[in-house]
């Protein structure tokens, strides 16, 4: 099965450019999710089947996306008996096949993170685990995992990842964007910790249900706010890690910010280098310049690309002073790009766009040989 | 190098600095805890008069979380956007080798030494406190 | 010492209310409120700044008024040195959000008459905007239509940090006062009142974090006032975000234009591309200026927002985080391009002779 997506006058097909070098491609952002909220209940124990059950809960799937809209899914990923994201096979025709994925980074949120009873939290987390595993991870050879955790327990959110980090295909450990707290906070060191022992790297993605507004002045009208909204949460997340010394303190746990866009982040390092230079005795463990913290430590998957065309992306590029910072994504099934050339930004080095495509996802994931 | 005659030393106290002019340069002598450093008044990011900003000690850590406080008075930090300096070397905080700002030698005289250029202190009180100490700048 | 350069408007200068300044202006009953109970605007939470009261060291008068307190003091320090042949005051006060919505509006309008009078008459260099209690905005409408009167006030003051997002209905009195009287709106760092968290994921913990977050809160407040259609209801509403920096301004226009050509259905009432909106309404002001390690890419910043024209030079005086007029833009401007930053565009913008 072909996806077909309407570009400017013509019909493109969403797959791997032809012209693209051939090496091995890691997509790190693709959405995976349960068909209905039926499919976890084999992996959850007694108690809180039933208490699903008895409590008729139909859908933990957050409203953070609205299901119909068109950013959050390309025409004809959405399989008969499920929302998109929820069928492997069509995942495989529609996305690993064309694009000759050799790994896709998946990850499935499924809204644990909004749940306000943490032992349903922990007991919800551990089910999407092993469900993913069961059914997707352990099946499908390209897929990587990202292990859910209830941040709202941050003891038993370490304990998750010793259970499941020993599993080769579990590769990050996902915290949304939006959180219950700022994530550089001390709170959830003890995920961090664990994420660290296990080699996992720490992924931030474009959600979260944990009540705070998106914006710092209140809640938006529209969720076109609400998505481009998202960037300035991200931007806030980047300043909370690197001056509450999440990467001093813990040097091998790669940040990767998921579907955050990235044309934002040199204005930032400028902003934050900047007051860093006269504030820094507030944050003393922030010995180095926070935009060197940043290209040590941070990576981003590079949908959405938040650039009008490529010369001004190829500017806001050699703005980052880094290409070891973008990774390939698609970001399927959502709609983000119509053109899949442009998945890519034009004229990159070869071995720029090599680490682009994949090596950079190799530094940053335990993905073993590539 | 000329060397001037800046002040008597009991005028700069430990703790303490004093603004002076030298060639049409404006400098700053602080007296760090009995020893004398000459730090050009002007700071190399935005221009602001340096010597002017507040004298503190170095915040480090060792680890998120860990503060340690040291040599109280040797941290100059500019009156404007807080940018630190050692007052000992003339070196920012945290850029050591490009951003520094100028500093100069001192010393300490029993007397003003021979042939100096006299600094803005010395004509007048030179004859009546001719047994002081002196700090000067060589510049 | 001024160098050679045009002329230079400031479009950021702080004056500040002394204690016991706003006295002679207080009617009688908030007199009394205020000896009885004094104001409240914060909700406690605070970050506390790098130096006392945010101000550069050596901006403490030697009156013993605050920093930006004291008319002569600003006059030696700041004005006359630097040459400046106009200054834009933007009084910070926490007059404009009080929670008690008479005794703000009761405040702002003492604020303003001490700036006619302590200030706007006294020093012809000055402008001010007009402060008003903006969370509520009938009586912050009724304020800008007493003061407007006066032709020091070139513009109307908010604080970025609002209860909620500008674009949002509840707010439009005041734009439409603003437009009645053809000032433009300046939107200033700083607000707040512990209502929102600085972050999308409640307070950080760092005055650094509070003070680099800033950033953000003017980013959302373009893309409520650009997206709720502020700009179609209001075509001749003019927007300046001070102290807000614009490095980010770019950035977050692509990102607008790009998820506004998908989700166009949801907001039919925008007729035009967003970035659109932001190029016709929206001026900023230059400090804190972005300090990128390469100057160039400050240029490539202007060049992105289509030209220079939208953006006054400002100091920030007597704050810690001021920026020099002869020193702080690095880039190698052209002339012209220079000029306009540092007096022509303001001029133009606030009808200064």
């Amino acid at each position: 099965m072909v996806v077909e997506l309407l570009g400017a006058g013509e019909a493109r097909v969403y797959a791997r450019p032809a012209d693209w070098p051939d090496v091995a491609l890691v997509d790190t952002d693709v959405h995976i999710t349960p068909r209905s909220i039926d499919a976890l209940a084999g992996f959850l124990p007694a108690r809180w089947r039933d208490y699903v059950r008895e409590s008729g809960v139909q859908s933990l799937e957050s409203d953070l996306y609205p299901p119909r809209s068109p950013l959050s899914a390309m025409p004809g990923t959405r399989p008969e008996d499920g929302p998109p994201g929820s069928d492997l096979d069509l995942l495989r025709a529609q996305l690993l096949d064309p694009w000759r994925t050799r790994i896709a980074v998946t990850h499935c949120v499924y809204g644990v993170d909004g749940i306000h009873n943490p032992d349903w939290a922990v007991a919800m987390a551990r089910a999407v685990n092993d469900w993913q595993h069961a059914e997707w991870l352990a099946v499908e050879p390209r897929l990587r995992g990202s292990v859910v955790v209830a941040a709202q327990d941050p003891a038993r959110a370490a304990d998750e990842i010793d259970r499941v980090g020993p599993l080769p295909e579990f590769v990050q450990v996902l915290m949304p964007v939006r959180a219950r707290a700022p994530l550089g906070s001390r709170t959830f060191w003890p995920i961090y910790e664990a994420a660290q022992r296990h080699g996992l790297a720490l992924a931030v993605y474009a959600g979260g249900a944990a009540g705070n507004p998106v914006t710092p002045v209140g809640a938006p009208s529209y969720y076109l706010e609400e998505y481009v909204g998202l960037a300035q949460a991200f931007q806030a997340q980047v300043v909370s890690l690197v001056c509450e010394g999440v990467p001093v303190r813990f040097p091998r746990l790669p940040i990767v910010l998921v579907e955050s866009g990235f044309t934002w982040l040199p204005a930032l390092m400028w902003r934050l280098d900047k007051n860093w230079k006269g504030l820094r005795r507030e944050v003393p463990w922030v010995d180095r310049l926070p935009s060197e913290v940043i290209r040590a430590s941070v990576r981003l998957t590079a949908q959405p690309i938040d650039a009008p065309d490529p010369a001004r992306l190829g500017d806001v590029l050699d703005r980052l002073g880094s290409d070891r910072m973008l990774m390939f994504a698609t970001d399927y099934p959502h709609h983000q790009f119509d053109d899949p050339a442009l998945a890519a930004p034009a004229d990159l080095p070869p071995d720029a766009m090599a680490r682009f495509l994949g090596g950079t996802a190799h530094e940053t994931y335990r993905l073993g040989e590539g | 190098m000329a060397a001037h005659v800046v002040a008597t030393v009991d005028e700069i106290p430990p703790g303490q600095r004093k603004i002076v002019e030298v060639d049409g340069r404006s400098i700053g002598v602080f007296n760090v805890a009995g020893r004398y450093y000459a730090l050009r008044n002007t700071c190399p990011h935005a221009g602001a008069r340096l010597c002017e900003g507040t004298l503190s000690g170095l915040v480090t850590s060792r680890s998120p979380g860990e503060y340690t406080y040291e040599r109280d008075g040797e941290i100059l930090r500019c009156p404007w956007h807080g940018w630190e300096f050692d007052v000992t070397t003339g070196r920012s905080w945290f850029d050591p080798d490009r951003t520094r700002v100028r500093s100069y030698e001192t010393t300490v005289e029993p007397d003003p030494p021979p042939g100096p250029r006299p600094g803005p202190y010395v004509a007048e009180r030179y004859e009546v406190e001719v047994r002081r100490r002196y700090v000067v700048v060589h510049v | 010492m001024a160098r050679t350069r045009p002329p230079l408007v400031d479009c950021d200068i702080h004056n500040e209310l002394w204690p016991g300044a706003l006295r002679p202006y207080l009617p009688q009953r908030w007199r009394e409120y205020d000896e009885t109970y004094g104001g409240r605007a914060d909700g406690g939470t605070s970050y506390p700044k790098g130096s006392p009261r945010a101000a550069r060291a050596d901006a403490w008068p030697p009156s013993g008024r605050p920093p930006g307190g004291d008319l002569d003091f600003m006059r030696a320090q700041h004005l006359d040195p630097y040459d400046i042949r106009y200054g834009v005051l933007n009084c910070l006060t926490t007059a404009c959000r009080q929670q008690n919505p008479d005794y703000a509006a009761a405040l702002c309008r003492a604020v303003n008459e001490w700036q006619v009078a302590e200030w706007l008459e006294k020093e012809p260099r000055l402008r001010a905007g007009i402060v008003v209690p903006y969370e509520d905005p009938q009586l912050a409408a009724q304020e800008i239509d007493r003061a407007a009167a006066h032709p020091g006030f070139v513009q109307v003051l908010l604080l970025v940090r609002t209860d909620e997002p500008l674009g949002r209905r509840r707010y439009t009195p005041i734009f439409e006062a603003a437009v009645r009287h053809g000032l433009p709106v300046g939107i200033h760092f700083g607000g707040g009142r512990g209502r929102n968290p600085l972050t999308a994921s409640g307070w950080p913990s760092f005055y650094i974090e509070d003070h680099t977050a800033m950033a953000q809160a003017f980013q959302a407040q373009v893309v409520s006032m650009v997206v709720e259609g502020l700009f179609e209801r209001f075509p001749a509403l003019r927007v300046v975000l001070i102290e807000g920096g614009f490095g980010w301004l770019p950035s977050l226009v692509w990102r607008m234009d790009k998820h506004w050509a998908r989700l166009r259905d949801e907001v039919g009432h925008l007729t035009r591309p967003p970035s659109e909106y932001v190029r016709e309404h929206l001026w900023v002001t230059t400090q804190p200026i972005e300090e990128p390690p390469d100057p160039r890419h400050l240029l490539g910043v202007l060049d992105e927002m289509g030209g220079v024209d939208r953006v006054m030079f400002s100091t920030d005086y007597p704050h810690w985080d001021f920026d020099d007029p002869d020193r702080a833009i690095r880039a190698r401007l052209d002339p012209d391009d220079r000029a306009r930053i540092l007096g022509g565009n303001a001029m133009a913008l606030y009808g200064l002779p």
